[in-house]
């Protein structure tokens, strides 16, 4: 995105919240929304959180069809199990002892917001858009991560209307745990590649 | 996703290696430049979507253009690479930037 005020600090976003709030009025004005479609909207982003995709992976790992499906056709799999994906389409990548997955949009802040919720401020930053394709293994030891010799790394540049999840590894040791134990262990960074789970429990 | 008389016919398959067409047009584009002239191989195909760079305009977009996503090994993004050499990037695209290398 050109940006017509020039390269600046990351926070200066006077100019987007003016042009943000004139936009969201205009819209209002001319009848193509109401305020009360822009606050459900608001509301409803603002209630969706890393959970979802945490309660998809669980299931993921505790049935193997239910996995394959997933990666065949996430937008099915996930509302299969309840999780209302939307318009956009979603793909479920796999973490495998071989490779591991990271999601970026380098064009702006695409995001499974169906799944995961609000992005982290770091995701729309101009540093991890810029780095991660480029240096990504630097970039999640930043996180702390550390990716093994010999693991590939593929990363997912979300440029047009596909939406990604990362399915981590299961962690050893947690043979017989509830779903709902295991989607205890997914967190949010895991889901986006910049984080991995631990290998045993 | 659009489907049938309004979506271009889909011209590749996976395995198939293209070109990004090296092209700097002016609006709203969903082609990164770091990919732009690089060689790639198809790894789907995604479907058929209205042209963002039409819509963009509040124009319709159609006939939609087929989607892919093509992989790139990131030392063909940069010559300069300095991690390991079998990584990928992985980057959606439409068939409109896309051309044969095979």
């Amino acid at each position: 995105m050109n940006d017509p005020a020039g390269p600046g600090p990351e926070d200066s976003r006077g100019y987007y919240r003016r042009m943000q709030a004139a936009v969201e009025e205009l819209l209002i004005l001319k009848g193509v929304v109401t305020a009360a479609d822009v606050d459900g909207e608001v509301e409803a982003m603002a209630s969706r959180s890393p959970a979802r995709g945490a309660r998809m992976v669980a299931h993921a790992w505790v049935d193997p069809d239910y996995k394959a499906r997933a990666l065949a056709d996430a937008s099915a799999a996930a509302e299969a199990i309840g999780l209302e994906v939307g318009p956009l389409r979603l793909i479920v990548v796999e973490n495998t002892p071989d490779v591991h997955n990271v999601i970026v949009c380098t064009l702006c802040s695409c995001y499974p917001r169906m799944l995961l919720g609000i992005p982290p401020e770091w995701y729309k930053s101009r540093a991890y858009r810029s780095r991660v394709v480029r240096d990504p293994r630097t970039v999640l030891a930043e996180f702390g991560t550390q990716i093994p010799d010999g693991v590939r790394i593929r990363v997912h540049d979300s440029t047009a209307d596909m939406r990604y999840i990362v399915l981590p590894m299961r962690p050893a040791g947690t043979e017989g745990w509830s779903e709902e134990r295991l989607a205890g262990l997914v967190t949010r960074d895991s889901l986006i590649g910049v984080e991995r789970l631990p290998d045993t429990v | 996703m659009a489907m049938g008389a309004d979506a271009a016919r889909a011209r590749f398959r996976p395995g198939d290696r293209v070109r990004v067409r090296a092209a700097y047009p002016p609006g709203h584009l969903r082609t990164p430049y770091y990919c732009r002239g690089h060689v790639g191989v198809i790894e789907r195909f995604c479907g058929a979507f209205a042209n963002p760079e039409e819509l963009a305009y509040n124009r319709p977009g159609l006939p939609a253009q087929p989607l892919y996503r093509v992989r790139f090994k990131s030392t063909e993004l940069w010559t300069d690479y300095r991690e390991d050499p079998q990584d990928v990037v992985e980057i959606e695209l439409y068939q409109h930037w896309l051309e044969d290398a095979s």
